[in-house]
C-alpha cells in the first residue's frame, strides 16, 4: 500500500495542490454532520473539478484500496457521508456547473455538486416557466446526493420521490469506468432514466454512494405555473388525517400537502396543520382549485371536526418560501444547533399511530420534538418525521435525542414503514428484517460493482 | 464580545450563510474562494467550538481560517436563526482569544505591528500621512465637517486619488472643511476586526480626544470603514460626534444644488462596500449621486446591495491579502461580474474596494475596458466638464 505522503501527492497531481486538504481542521469537520452519529475523520478532503478527475481518483482509490466517500452538502442528518473507515472524503460541490436545459423535453442536466438553490435561482431566471421538485433541506443541499438518499420535495405529491424524477445518469463505477444510465446511454437526450431500456438506475439511487459516484445527473422538470396559494386547515383529530390527505389528492388539483405537528407555540398543541399548496396561472385556475379543495374538506367542516386558518400577511412568506428557512430554525428551538429526524416512510394511514407515538417518546425521554409528513403520489406513502431538536453543547440531552430517535425507527419499522435515509445501525434493523434473497441480491451487486469495497464502506453492508 | 463561548455551538451548519438571498451562486468570499466548507461560516462556528472545547488544537492554518473571513456580514443577512446578528461578534471574539494568546497568523501580526509602530498597516511614517493633501486645509475651530481620510486615503496610491478628488468636490461645493494631516490616527475598524481589542480601544481614545481637543462635532470619512467603527464603535468608548460618510454628504449637497454636475457619458456599475451596505445600511446615496449626473447610465450587478459580494478586502485583508492568489478570488470575481453587466465603469464608495478592484480588473486583464473609480472621482470629472 503506498504511503499517506505518496497517496496524498498523487491526489495533488490530480486536483491541484488548492483542493486536497489532509489539515486536521478540514478532517474535524467533514468528520460529522449537524445530527447525532458519531464523528470518524476522513486522511484527506479531495475536490474534484471534472469527470476525468473523479475517475483518476476512483483508480487510485481502488488501487490503494483506500475508502471513497462522496459528499453534497452533508445535509442527510445521519451520517452518510461520514467516513466510517477513513478514507478519502470527495466534497463535489465544485463541479456545480448546469449543462443544458431541454425546454421542450423538459428536462436538465447537472454536474454533482450543483446544489438546490442554484437551480432553483437558474431556472427562474433563464427558464421561469419551469421548476424542479425542491426539498425542505436547505438550498446548498445538492440535487445528485438528493435523488441519491430518495428525497422528496415540492412536486413529490404529484410525481413521487424526487428520485423517480431522475431522467439519467453519469456514473463512475467503483473501479474507474464511466458509465451512462438511461436515455443517454444510447442518445444524447436525457429524457429517461430507463425505460424503454432496464433501469439500471436502481443500482445507484438509494445505495448512498456504495455502487459508485454521480457525476452527472438529468433532473425532470415540471410546468411552473405563474401563481401558488396556500390554503391551511387546522384539527385536533390525527384519526381523520389520513382520509383528509386522500380526499385532497384524489382532487388532483394541488401541488403539495403538508402536515405539521409541534407543541409551541401553546395555542397549537395538539392541533394539525394541513397546508394544501396550489398553484394556477389565472385567478380562475386558482380559484377552482380553492373551490375543489373546499369541497373535498367540506364533511369535516359540517361535523365541526376541521377549521380553516385564514393566513395573515406575515406568515405567508415563511409557509410559501422554497425551500422554507423554518426546517433549519428547528435545530434553534433548544437553543443548541442540532436537530435529527427520523422520517420513515409508510402507508398514511399510520399517520395517527406515529403521532402518538412522536408524544409518547419526547415526553418518555423530555425532548422538544416537532413533525412534517409530507404526502407521496396520490397517496401511496407519506414521510413522517420524528424530529426531536437538542442542544449540542448538552451531552445528556444529545443522548435522549437519540434514544428517543432511535425508538421511533424501530417503531415505525413494527408498523410497517421503512426507514428512510437510515444511518448505519438503522440499514442494519431493515437489513434484519429483509428477505433474505433481497439481502443476497444487493450483497451480489455490491461485490460485482465494487469488488474491493472502497465505497462509502460502513453503509448497506451486507454480511 | 465574549458571550460567543457560551454560543457559538448554535450554528447547525445548514448553509444558507454561503448565499445570496435569491441563492444564485455563493456569496461567502472565502467560502466562494477555498470551496472546503471548512471555510464557511459555519466551518468557522464549528471549528472555533471545537477549539474552546480542545478537540482541536490552534493551528497555522486554523488561524488563517479564522482570518480569511471578511466580516462582510452577508452570514449575518442570510442566517435564519435568531443568532444571526451576533455571528460576526463571534468570529470577532474568537479572533481576539487568539490575539491574546499570542497565536495569530504572521501577516496579521505584522498588520497589528505597523499600526501600533506607525499608526497605518503600511509602516507608512506619520510625517507623510499628508502627503496626498496638496495643500488641502487643516481643521480649524468653525469648520463645519472634519474629513477624515483614514489609512487608505492617506498611503495607498488609489486611495490618495479618492482622497484628493473629494477634496475638489468637496471645495467646489463651498463646504467648510479640513483635514487632520500628519495628525490624524488609524480608525481602528480593522484593528476590531481583526481583534485587537486593546489597540483598538487606544486609537479610538486617541482619535476621539483629538476631535475634543479640535472642537470637532461633524466627522466626514472617506472609507466606509472609518464610519461604520466611529459611527457604532466610538460613542460606547466615549467618542461623541456626528459621524458621516462622503457619499452622504456630496448626495446632501447636491440635492441642496450646491454641487450641479455637469453631462457626462458612462454606463456605470456600482459596488456597495460591506461596511456602508450591509453594516449601515447605506444602499441609496451612491446610487442617487450616480444618477443625478446627466449622461450616466447605471446599471446593476446581479448581486447588489444587501446581497452584494464583497472585493474581499475586509478585515485588513487588503493588506494581509489572505483571499488572493487565484482567478478565485473575490475581487477577480466581482471584476468579471461588473463586466459581465455591460458597464465601462465600476464605481466605488471605499478605498479598499477601490484597489481591491483596480488590482482585480489588472488581473483579469480587463483594464482597457472596465475603469475602476470612485464616485468622487466621476462626480469631479462631470463637475468640471
Amino acid at each position: 500500500m503506498t504511503t499517506t505522503s505518496a497517496l496524498c501527492d498523487s491526489l495533488v497531481k490530480i486536483v491541484g495542490k488548492d483542493f486536497v486538504s489532509d489539515q486536521k481542521e478540514e478532517r474535524y469537520f467533514y468528520a460529522r454532520d449537524g445530527g447525532l452519529m458519531p464523528p470518524h475523520e476522513p486522511d484527506f478532503v479531495v475536490m474534484p473539478k471534472t469527470t476525468a478527475e473523479v475517475q483518476e481518483i476512483v483508480k487510485l482509490a481502488n488501487k490503494e484500496k483506500v475508502p471513497l466517500v462522496p459528499k453534497g452538502a452533508g445535509l442527510a442528518l445521519t451520517g452518510l457521508v461520514i467516513p466510517q473507515r477513513g478514507g478519502i472524503v470527495l466534497d463535489m460541490k465544485r463541479m456545480d456547473r448546469i449543462l443544458e436545459v431541454n425546454e421542450k423535453a423538459r428536462y436538465v442536466v447537472v454536474e454533482a455538486g450543483v446544489t438546490q438553490g442554484v437551480l432553483k435561482s437558474y431556472l427562474q431566471k433563464h427558464h421561469p416557466h419551469l421548476r424542479h421538485s425542491i426539498p425542505d433541506s436547505p438550498p446548498v443541499a445538492t440535487i445528485v446526493a438528493n435523488a441519491v438518499i430518495h428525497g422528496q420535495g415540492r412536486l413529490s405529491q404529484q410525481h413521487g420521490f424526487n428520485s423517480d424524477m431522475v431522467s439519467g445518469l453519469e456514473v463512475v463505477l467503483p473501479t474507474g469506468e464511466l458509465c451512462r444510465i438511461g436515455s443517454c446511454s444510447v442518445s444524447s437526450y436525457w429524457f429517461s432514466k430507463g425505460p424503454p431500456l432496464p433501469d439500471l438506475s436502481g443500482l445507484f439511487l438509494g445505495w448512498f454512494g456504495t455502487t459508485g459516484i454521480i457525476t452527472r445527473l438529468g433532473l425532470k422538470l415540471y410546468p411552473c405555473k405563474k401563481m401558488r396559494d396556500v390554503m391551511v386547515f387546522l384539527t385536533d383529530k390525527a384519526e381523520l388525517v389520513p382520509d383528509m390527505l386522500l380526499k385532497l389528492s384524489h382532487t388532483e388539483m394541488i401541488e403539495d400537502v403538508v402536515v405539521s405537528a409541534a407543541p409551541l407555540p401553546l395555542r397549537f398543541r395538539g392541533t394539525f396543520w394541513i397546508m394544501t399548496y396550489i398553484t394556477g396561472d389565472s385567478d380562475e385556475e386558482l380559484e377552482f382549485k380553492r373551490k375543489m379543495v373546499w369541497d373535498a374538506l367540506w364533511e369535516y367542516f359540517e361535523s365541526r371536526d376541521v377549521g380553516f386558518l385564514s393566513v395573515s400577511p406575515d406568515m405567508k412568506p415563511p409557509l410559501m418560501s422554497m425551500p422554507s428557512k423554518d426546517t433549519s430554525r428547528f435545530a434553534d428551538v433548544s437553543k443548541g444547533g442540532g436537530f435529527q429526524y427520523a422520517g420513515p416512510i409508510a402507508p398514511i394511514e399510520k399517520f395517527p399511530a406515529f403521532i402518538r407515538k412522536l408524544e409518547e417518546v419526547a415526553t418518555k425521554y423530555n425532548v422538544f420534538y416537532a413533525s412534517t409528513t409530507r404526502l407521496i403520489g396520490a397517496g401511496h406513502c407519506m414521510m413522517f418525521s420524528f424530529s426531536f431538536s437538542f442542544n449540542r453543547a448538552n451531552a445528556d440531552e444529545m443522548a435522549r435525542a437519540k434514544e428517543a430517535l432511535d425508538e421511533c425507527s424501530k417503531f415505525a419499522l413494527e408498523e410497517g414503514g421503512v426507514l428512510w435515509k437510515a444511518d448505519i445501525y438503522e440499514q442494519k434493523l431493515l437489513m434484519d428484517k429483509m428477505d433474505p434473497n433481497t439481502l443476497v441480491l444487493m450483497k451480489k451487486i455490491k461485490q460485482l460493482l465494487d469488488p474491493n469495497g472502497i465505497m462509502n464502506p460502513g453503509n448497506w453492508e451486507v454480511k | 464580545m465574549q458571550k460567543y463561548v457560551s454560543q457559538i455551538h448554535r450554528c447547525f451548519r445548514c448553509g444558507y450563510c454561503k448565499f445570496p438571498t435569491d441563492y444564485s451562486s455563493f456569496n461567502c468570499p472565502s467560502y466562494r474562494r477555498f470551496r472546503f466548507d471548512s471555510y464557511s461560516t459555519g466551518g468557522r462556528l464549528w471549528l472555533i467550538y471545537a477549539w474552546l472545547k480542545g478537540e482541536i488544537e490552534w493551528s497555522e492554518h486554523f488561524a488563517e481560517i479564522l482570518y480569511t473571513c471578511t466580516t462582510c456580514k452577508n452570514c449575518t443577512e442570510q442566517c435564519p436563526m435568531k443568532f444571526a446578528p451576533d455571528i460576526v461578534d463571534w468570529i470577532v471574539g474568537a479572533r481576539s482569544d487568539m490575539v491574546e494568546k499570542g497565536k495569530i497568523p504572521p501577516r496579521v501580526a505584522r498588520f497589528f505591528e505597523a499600526v501600533y509602530g506607525y499608526g497605518n498597516p503600511f509602516k507608512q511614517l506619520r510625517s507623510d500621512r499628508a502627503a496626498w493633501a496638496n495643500g488641502t486645509k487643516k481643521y480649524a475651530a468653525g469648520d463645519e465637517y472634519l474629513l477624515y481620510v483614514g489609512c487608505l486615503g492617506s498611503y495607498d496610491e488609489n486611495g490618495q486619488k479618492m482622497a484628493r478628488c473629494l477634496v475638489d468636490v468637496l471645495n467646489a461645493s463651498g463646504v467648510s472643511f479640513g483635514i487632520l494631516g500628519e495628525e490624524e490616527e488609524c480608525c481602528g475598524n480593522e484593528i476590531y476586526m481583526l481583534g485587537e481589542m486593546g489597540l483598538f480601544q487606544n486609537l479610538v481614545e486617541k482619535n476621539s480626544q483629538k476631535f475634543k481637543e479640535l472642537g470637532v462635532s461633524k466627522v466626514v470619512t472617506l472609507c466606509p470603514h472609518g464610519y461604520n467603527t466611529m459611527k457604532n464603535n466610538y460613542p460606547a468608548l466615549g467618542g461623541n460626534f456626528e459621524v458621516y460618510h462622503y457619499t452622504q454628504i456630496l448626495n446632501d449637497l447636491i440635492k441642496k444644488n450646491k454641487i450641479k454636475p455637469s453631462r457626462a457619458k458612462a454606463k456605470v456599475t456600482y459596488q456597495d462596500p460591506c461596511f456602508l451596505g450591509r453594516y449601515n445600511n447605506i444602499y441609496d446615496e451612491p446610487r442617487q449621486i450616480l444618477q443625478s449626473i446627466p449622461g450616466i447610465e447605471l446599471v446593476e450587478m446581479e448581486r447588489n446591495r444587501r446581497d452584494a459580494f464583497c472585493c474581499g478586502g475586509g478585515s485588513g485583508n487588503f493588506v494581509t491579502d489572505l483571499l488572493a492568489g487565484s482567478a478565485d478570488s473575490p475581487a477577480r470575481i466581482r471584476a468579471r461580474e461588473a463586466y459581465e453587466t455591460g458597464a465601462d465603469t465600476l464605481a466605488v464608495a471605499c478605498p479598499s474596494c477601490l484597489t481591491m478592484l483596480t488590482d482585480a480588473v489588472k488581473a483579469e486583464d480587463l483594464d482597457d475596458k472596465l475603469a475602476v473609480k470612485d464616485i468622487s472621482q466621476i462626480l469631479k470629472e462631470a463637475f468640471v466638464c
